[in-house]
């Protein structure tokens, strides 16, 4: 008997992007795919230059000019984001559908707009009557509350400087709140924040999510940050999506051998510092099947002979390797 | 701001001291014997003599500056040899015209050279953005005395749309004298007519001066918005679903006009040198135009006193522009 599974607010199959460089076509994203269930945080983890970026840019239809997505679809509900005009793009669905938080809250306001301008911009409409406007001012300041930004009655009257990196980043919350989406994409947004700080945000994006019922994609280089904040993972790697599950069991037994050695690199786990020997392959000349072969201490012919099938050796947790490949028949 | 705006007339003072202490030198150094050139020429030694003491060259220089300085606090700087009048009020109904003319063609170099640049910027290593290049550059290197009889020929003498010279027509009386400037004081008076009058007759000047301006404005915004368009602030606009509209004509523009509006400060002092000419083509009756007949008669008290004007003018603009750079940027007033 099969029990009805909710459909993903937001799913990605098989996306490949490239983009042209003065060198040749870079593949940044090959064959990259992942579900987000609807009040779910699911995290993307992976190292820098994996494609995290790239991603983002996908979803949000910014990839930069002469980027473009060469196979796959993103389907937000029933629409393909790949298929949608620029102008539906940003009318609809960036700052609509999906909240977008940037990584480096001390960059992204620009410095010399008000705060309140800033935060209105999603939601403004050019004729909007005073009445409306008031409005729209409240319906931001009772988010300013909600992110707990001190003072927020007056916030928007103030500058970006004039406030500290943590309140920044409450303030760019608040600005991904601002026309209710259902959906947030999180870009690193606890990076360049001290730690305090930086746990605080992690508590605050918790609970606004849970609260108001969202469905939030984190993407981060942390696992520490993944163990703390999110339900499901997909772990990236040089682009590809290598494995993909529930965090409890991905960080207790993972499948991959890149996600075994990218756990065993984290301080907090790690009895000595290790690391992975070798580097992410550059995406002009990728390997041909399993981009991780070159690094994998248990690499075999056949991982470059194709990207291997995505199978879930248990409910849920799935893995693109060949070591497991027999695992998922039984 | 209070604060700030008193800070920079503060720091304006030391400017203020170096323009005394040049002109003085020029009083005291460009006249071979300034007692001499102040006695006229068939003067006879006595008369010379006279001059000197009457004009305390004999004194010792600290003194002789300290003097300079009362004389321009009073604005008592002699009188001009041409026309006998003082020089100080010479410049005072002429300074009017000046300043309309380059004030009309900053305008328009800012409201002209600001969107180009920032078209050529969005469309940027477009033909259009080519096109500009060309055209800029063609801008700043074109003698202004060139293009002005060029604008003669064909506006005035071919097509016989616009004056050939001069201020406002000989027949018709000036508006009502409230600011000096023909343009404000018409409006104010509601006399269209008088406006139009004067409109057409600082059409050609204006454009011819305003030309370098224009095409340095262009090209200074065109690069502050190419490298604007790189910060992460555009990034996060463009993630957050802000109208690209919205993120060039008002995010990106902002922030690169607080950097050409420091150039516009700078341009001023290239626009009233070039005034000099314009005013002398046109026969604009302001202080350029003195400025020339005053060099070529020798009149140099009337040299001094320009120099002097142009000279706190420049401050004060320059004053003008910082505090409107403040008020664009708000991180400026907070840490001058």
């Amino acid at each position: 008997m099969m029990l009805e599974k909710p459909n993903p607010v937001l799913e990605i199959r098989g996306l490949s992007v490239s983009v042209g460089t003065d060198e040749g076509e870079a593949r940044i994203l090959d064959n990259a795919g992942l579900a987000l269930m609807p009040g779910s945080i699911h995290g993307v983890v992976g190292e820098s230059g994996c494609g995290k970026s790239t991603l983002i840019r996908a979803i949000l239809g910014i990839l930069p000019k002469r980027g473009r997505a060469t196979a796959g679809s993103i389907m937000l509900g029933e629409r393909n984001l790949l298929e949608l005009p620029a102008d539906t793009l940003q009318k609809e669905v960036r700052g609509r559908a999906i909240g977008f938080i940037p990584q480096d809250p001390f960059q992204a306001l620009n410095p010399v707009f008000r705060v309140g301008t800033q935060l209105l911009e999603t939601i403004r409409t050019p004729g909007d009557s005073r009445a409306t406007r008031e409005t729209k001012k409240a319906h931001v300041i009772s988010l300013l509350k909600a992110v707990q930004l001190p003072d927020a009655e007056h916030a928007l009257d103030r500058y970006p400087h004039q406030f500290s990196g943590g309140q920044r980043q409450r303030l760019l919350i608040a600005a991904a709140l601002a026309s209710s989406p259902g959906i947030i994409l999180a870009d690193e947004p606890t990076t360049a924040l001290d730690v305090t700080t930086q746990l605080q945000i992690l508590k605050l994006l918790r609970g606004l999510a849970i609260e108001r019922g969202l469905s939030m994609l984190f993407v981060t280089h942390d696992f520490g940050v993944v163990a703390q904040l999110c339900d499901t993972v997909t772990v990236m790697y040089a682009g590809q999506t290598v494995e993909s599950g529930p965090v409890g069991q991905v960080l207790k037994a993972p499948y991959h051998p890149y996600t075994q050695m990218l756990l065993a690199c984290h301080p907090e786990r790690a009895d000595e510092l290790a690391g992975i020997p070798g580097a992410v392959p550059s995406p002009l000349r990728p390997p041909t099947g399993c981009r991780f072969s070159p690094r994998c201490p248990s690499a075999r012919p056949e991982c470059n002979a194709g990207q291997p099938p995505r199978v879930a050796p248990s409910p849920g947790h799935a893995v693109r390797c060949v070591l497991h490949l027999d695992e998922a028949a039984a | 701001m209070t604060l700030f705006i008193l800070r920079r007339l503060l720091l304006a003072l030391p400017a203020l001291f170096g323009l005394l202490v040049l002109t003085f030198v020029m009083l005291r150094v460009l006249p071979h014997d300034p007692s001499a050139a102040l006695a006229g020429e068939n003067a006879t030694p006595e008369q010379i003599a006279a001059v000197r003491k009457a004009y305390g060259f004999d004194e010792p220089v600290w003194k002789q500056f300290v003097i300079y300085v009362g004389q321009v606090a009073r604005a008592d700087l002699g009188n001009s040899i041409i026309s006998n009048r003082p020089v100080t009020s010479d410049i005072a109904w002429r300074l009017p015209a000046t300043i309309e003319l380059t004030f009309v063609a900053l305008l328009f170099a800012a409201l002209v050279g600001i969107p180009l640049g920032t078209m050529a910027a969005v469309w940027h290593n477009s033909p259009f953005d080519h096109l500009m290049r060309i055209v800029t550059v063609g801008g700043l290197a074109i003698a202004s005395f060139w293009f002005a009889i060029i604008l003669q020929i064909v506006f005035s003498m071919d097509l016989g749309w616009l004056p050939l010279r001069s201020r406002y027509p000989e027949g018709l009386p000036p508006p009502t004298d409230i600011t000096g400037l023909y343009l404000v004081d018409s409006l104010l008076t509601l006399r269209f007519d008088k406006f139009w009058a004067a409109f057409q007759h600082i059409i050609m000047p204006a454009f011819t001066l305003s030309l370098g301006g224009l095409a340095s404005i262009a090209r200074f915004t065109r690069a502050g918005v190419l490298e604007t368009m790189q910060k992460d602030f555009v990034h996060y606009a463009e993630a957050a679903g802000y109208a690209r509209k919205r993120i060039i004509w008002v995010y990106v523009l902002r922030n690169s006009v607080v950097a050409a509006t420091t150039q516009i400060g700078l341009l001023f002092g290239a626009l009233v040198s070039s005034a000099v000419a314009v005013e002398a083509i046109f026969d604009w009756p302001g202080v350029g135009s003195y400025a020339v007949s005053a060099i070529l008669t020798s009149d140099y008290k009337a040299v001094l006193a320009v120099t002097l004007v142009i000279g706190v003018i420049y401050a004060i603009v320059n004053i003008v522009v910082d505090v409107v750079h403040a008020m664009l940027d708000p991180r400026v007033a907070e840490n001058p």
